[in-house]
């Protein structure tokens, strides 16, 4: 979230889209109805009407899949109706800025595609550049090959009579929708939008909210208290481990993992480290080299210096241009090419995208830790439907791991706060704590290098290893490192620091060595006090940015992004909503993005958006796969023939995978109807921590298919029966919920049926309750991401014992 | 008149369950083997070892083509409660009403025998339920000894949208009629508060009360 979970409460229009707001994040509810209780517009745009949809003002229904085609028509009709917000517009975003006449777009295409390999080159998506090396610029937005005339331009193919064929969403729903929200577009108003999943699985994920980001932008709604861009995260800790480097393109602090292609750390700075010509944009990226160096400090401790580059060359580096995703991962055990394999805290037997092909994979390997609170579908693949134990070969190792409460540690939730949690219980038996295991096996791992030697061990040796207390994991040893130390005495700016201090603050790391951080952007998190264990009830600005609860990052920062809430004399835009503001000479109210003055002052003031080279907000996006802006493309498998919007029916960038498992059918008369997934309320994730707990299984027993009234009439299948959905990967059984709450949709003129099911449920337990969603999604998914595609398929449905 | 009143906004509830297993959990009752009937709603009704249920019933409506209700079922501990007048007749106080108002099942419910179906039809929202194998009569009892503490309901303390809460007569009275007005302004006449002179638990619904719940 660019904003947190209380801020919702400031909004005057709360759009949930691509989430289920109301049954997967219920707490977010209390910050959303106290909106809604000072006046503000609720919409839910989603295939069903759920329990989000019965709070809502406004609810639209849309087929899955169309989001682009839906928010290409609200971009087109803040265009037409002059809904923008023009100061905001012209001196925060790149509107202005006069693209290169390279730059083409036609039908469905970017200019610099290369159908073979299925990928852009990228190298005329760029600025015409001044004398000075800067963009150059029209500010009144009239030059037809500036920024805001090409969106523009781009958009108003997006009409209400081709959204709504597309979306099957009808037009007045679309102009109640569109209305509404873009009426936060008014200078003290603000608008927000919280998504989750529903908007990142599909092969256009990331360009779903890239969409959003233009609105937001065209609006002037980022950095305004109640607006932002809400990604509603779906673990508590899935934003930490985020930050902490979980996916495999980022080390810790979103800095980019190095390729084999870039030798040492000075190509590595050289080739990271963006560069401006602005004086008015900080371009905080600059500081790369200095986080970068600190990182390797806290990885490798007084092994790394500044002779062997600072252990760069320990670092894991991926091939240039692979890919190492989830998808990837399980396709190459699919193909036998992972032999071992930890399963930790995850059951992706059920929780990834086509879970035949993740089963079969799992039956290639020779050993397999399942690190988890209880048995699953994973460490159990064995024995599970469809398999033949005599004929596995894999040896599973069940580790029992304590749960969140029996371990004291923090965890950073969606809006980006670091909070402390004690130890409330200690596990039973022998379960450990996840970093007790972690301790034993690096121990173990050392030692086996150290006395066997092995083809690389340096860097498991060099390891900075001071993490252990009484023989158990130290998680406020780990904490301190991550904020990180000065390395060695030294004055910055006429102060002393001794060696071991903790750094005060990213601002003061260094790229010499002198200082660790094992993560930059959590640095003053744990200085003399840990600050996420402050529980500070004070609320300054009465905006409920609440300073001294926990600790957020960046420097807690609560709105990032904060400094385009106020004008360029450092006025809030919205007096109402007073976040930030220029007052006698300093900032007052939240930690403002960076100390310098607003913009007027043009020798020390700076532009608002510091994390872009060019700090302002991207209209004109060029740095994804598929696109500098957002273009529909229909889903991987879907139920048209025809993309109305080019000739390019699905995203020419996504992934394709073509192994034996990797099957898909699109327009197939054999799976005539759109399925989405979803999470209900009463379990979570694949169900291994609730399927277990009796009183939610008693809510929630067994999996279920929601579908039409016209649907099951046309399929003959009454409320409460069993129905077996088949998609061409795999088939479920479920029990029907025929409800009023989906509804066929006009799609091109066609009736298409959409159903949807849960990925909540897995055979292992209960017995009745039936199997995962994902034995039916596709393997394909976004082309910069590759998450999987699990909101967008193909099925039939027939009642159970028919046909 | 005096004590603790619950009151339950139905324009706010989410139906996240939370009251429903927070209430369970609180009294240590074991979940009902239950199976998915075609419905969010499970278990399906109150039951001996189920205080609290939440409904869930759909109807075609014209804002937003679909009206999704959602009605927290529970005791309404009604102010003069129906059914200790007829339990009293054959087991004096087996049925008790504490200083806050809540009506209280003791053990002496199982004495009620055959006669316990008669203290139920006097309910007039078919609230309480009898274990077969002991006899003994059970129903939400605004946990009484979290109250006499200081603590809310553990129904209310889960409720993330303050859509139940809980506190002194006068207070959720003021609260009801508040959001009465707020109610009528957005959802029309309809709106109304539940037996208001009559329970201590205050229902704002939006639309025909049987729409909630048959026994609403």
């Amino acid at each position: 979230m660019t904003n947190h979970w209380i801020d919702l409460r400031n909004s005057d229009c709360v759009l949930i889209m691509g989430s289920n707001a109301a049954e997967n994040h219920p707490i977010s509810f209390k910050w959303v109805t106290k909106a809604q209780e000072k006046g503000a517009t609720l919409i839910h745009v989603d295939p069903r009407f759920t329990r989000t949809s019965s709070k809502a003002d406004i609810y639209a229904p849309l087929r899955s899949g169309t989001d682009i085609a839906f928010l290409g028509g609200m971009i087109n009709y803040i265009m037409e109706r002059k809904r923008w917000f023009p100061e905001y517009v012209v001196n925060y975003t790149n509107a202005a800025n006069i693209l290169s006449d390279k730059f083409k777009f036609e039908d469905g295409l970017f200019s610099g595609y290369d159908a073979k390999k299925r990928s852009y080159d990228k190298a005329t998506w760029v600025f015409e550049m001044d004398g000075a090396g800067l963009p150059k610029r029209d500010e009144s937005l009239n030059d037809p090959r500036c920024v805001f005339q090409q969106l523009k331009k781009h958009y108003s193919r997006y009409t209400l009579d081709k959204v709504s064929a597309i979306t099957g969403t009808p037009v007045n729903d679309l102009i109640k929708v569109y209305d509404a929200y873009t009426r936060t577009g008014q200078i003290d108003k603000s608008g927000t939008i919280m998504y989750a999943m529903g908007w990142t699985q599909h092969t256009v994920g990331v360009q779903n909210i890239r969409a959003m980001c233009i609105v937001q932008l065209l609006l002037g709604n980022m950095g305004m208290a109640g607006g932002g861009v809400n990604a509603l995260r779906g673990e508590s800790n899935v934003q930490g481990s985020t930050d902490a480097g979980l996916l495999f393109h980022i080390l810790p602090g979103y800095l980019p993992t190095p390729p084999a292609s870039v030798p040492n750390l000075a190509v590595y700075n050289e080739k990271f480290t963006p560069k401006t010509k602005d004086p008015q944009s900080a371009n905080w990226w600059g500081n790369r080299p200095k986080y970068i160096v600190s990182l390797l400090k806290s990885f490798f401790g007084e092994a790394a210096t500044k002779e062997n580059d600072f252990g760069y060359g320990w670092l894991p580096k991926i091939d240039d241009g692979k890919a190492y995703t989830w998808l990837d991962i399980f396709d190459a055990m699919y193909d036998g090419k992972i032999k071992g394999f930890f399963s930790w805290g995850q059951n992706p037997a059920c929780s990834g995208a086509n879970s035949n092909k993740t089963r079969k994979a799992l039956a290639k390997l020779d050993w397999l830790v399942n690190v988890n609170l209880f048995d699953n579908e994973t460490g159990s693949f064995w024995k599970g439907p469809g398999m033949d134990p005599k004929k596995i070969k894999t040896e599973v190792f069940f580790l029992p791991c304590v749960a969140s409460v029996e371990k004291e540690g923090s965890l950073s939730n969606s809006g980006r706060w670091m909070q402390w949690r004690y130890k409330a219980a200690d596990g039973p038996g022998k379960c450990l704590p996840d970093g007790d295991i972690m301790v034993k096996l690096f121990e173990k791992i050392r030692a086996l290098y150290e006395k066997d030697g092995g083809a690389f061990p340096e860097p498991i040796k060099n390891l900075r290893w001071d993490y252990v207390k009484g023989g158990h994991f130290d998680p406020h040893a780990v904490a301190k490192l991550i904020n990180g130390y000065f390395e060695r005495d030294v004055e910055i700016g006429g102060k002393q620091y001794k060696k071991g201090d903790p750094v005060p603050g990213f601002a003061l790391l260094q790229a010499d060595g002198s200082t660790s951080s094992g993560n930059w952007i959590y640095c003053q998190s744990y200085g003399a006090k840990n600050l996420s264990a402050r529980r500070g009830k004070t609320d300054p600005t009465g905006m409920g940015l609440y300073p001294e609860w926990a600790w957020a990052w960046p420097v807690n920062r609560r709105i990032i992004y904060n400094r385009a809430s106020v004008d360029i004399y450092g006025r809030p835009l919205a007096p109402n909503k007073n976040i930030l503001e220029w007052k006698g000479g300093k900032w007052v109210g939240d930690v403002p993005d960076g100390p310098w003055p607003p913009m007027a002052d043009k020798k020390n003031g700076k532009l608002p958006f510091i994390m872009r080279a060019d700090g302002v907000g991207a209209l004109f996006g060029p740095g994804l796969a598929d696109g500098p802006f957002p273009e529909h493309y229909e889903p991987l498998e879907c139920p048209v023939e025809k993309n109305l919007m080019s000739g390019q029916r699905m995203s020419p960038v996504a992934p394709v995978y073509k192994g034996d498992a990797d099957v898909f059918a699109s327009c197939d008369p054999r799976y005539p109807i759109v399925c989405t997934t979803y999470r209900v309320t009463e379990h979570w994730q694949t169900g291994v921590m609730t399927r277990w707990q009796p009183w939610l299984l008693e809510a929630q027993p067994q999996n279920f298919l929601e579908m039409s009234e016209e649907l099951a009439k046309l399929k003959g299948i009454k409320n409460g029966e069993k129905v077996i959905v088949s998609s061409v990967r795999g088939q479920i059984e479920c029990v029907a919920v025929v409800t009023k709450r989906f509804k066929p949709f006009t799609v091109q003129g066609q009736t298409v049926h959409e159903v949807g099911t849960t990925w909540h449920f897995g055979w292992v337990h209960p017995k009745d309750g039936g199997d995962s969603a994902n034995l039916l999604t596709p393997s394909t998914g976004d082309p910069n991401t590759r998450i999987p595609e699990s909101k967008a398929f193909m099925v039939n449905v027939v009642k159970k014992g028919g046909k | 008149m005096s004590g603790k009143y619950f009151m339950v906004d139905t324009t706010k509830c989410t139906a996240c369950r939370g009251c429903q297993v927070a209430c369970k959990q609180w009294n240590k009752l074991p979940a009902e083997q239950t199976h998915n009937w075609g419905s969010f709603q499970n278990p399906k009704d109150l039951a001996f070892d189920t205080y609290r249920v939440v409904r869930f019933n759909e109807y075609p409506a014209e804002k937003n083509s679909v009206a999704w209700y959602f009605f927290t079922d529970a005791c309404r501990h009604c102010v003069a409660p129906p059914c200790k007048d007829e339990g009293d007749q054959y087991v004096k106080d087996a049925i008790v009403v504490d200083k806050n108002g809540a009506v209280i099942y003791t053990e002496k419910t199982k004495e009620f025998g055959k006669k316990f179906e008669d203290v139920r039809k006097a309910c007039p929202y078919d609230v309480p339920r009898m274990d077969e194998k002991t006899g003994l009569a059970a129903k939400c009892h605004m946990c009484y000894m979290r109250v006499n503490e200081g603590l809310l309901p553990a129904c209310a303390k889960s409720c993330p949208t303050g859509a139940l809460v809980f506190g002194d007569e006068a207070a959720m009275k003021k609260l009801a009629n508040e959001r009465l007005a707020e109610a009528k302004k957005k959802f029309g006449d309809k709106a109304q508060i539940l037996d208001i002179d009559d329970v201590r638990v205050l229902y704002l619904v939006v639309d025909d009360k049987k729409k909630y719940s048959e026994y609403a």
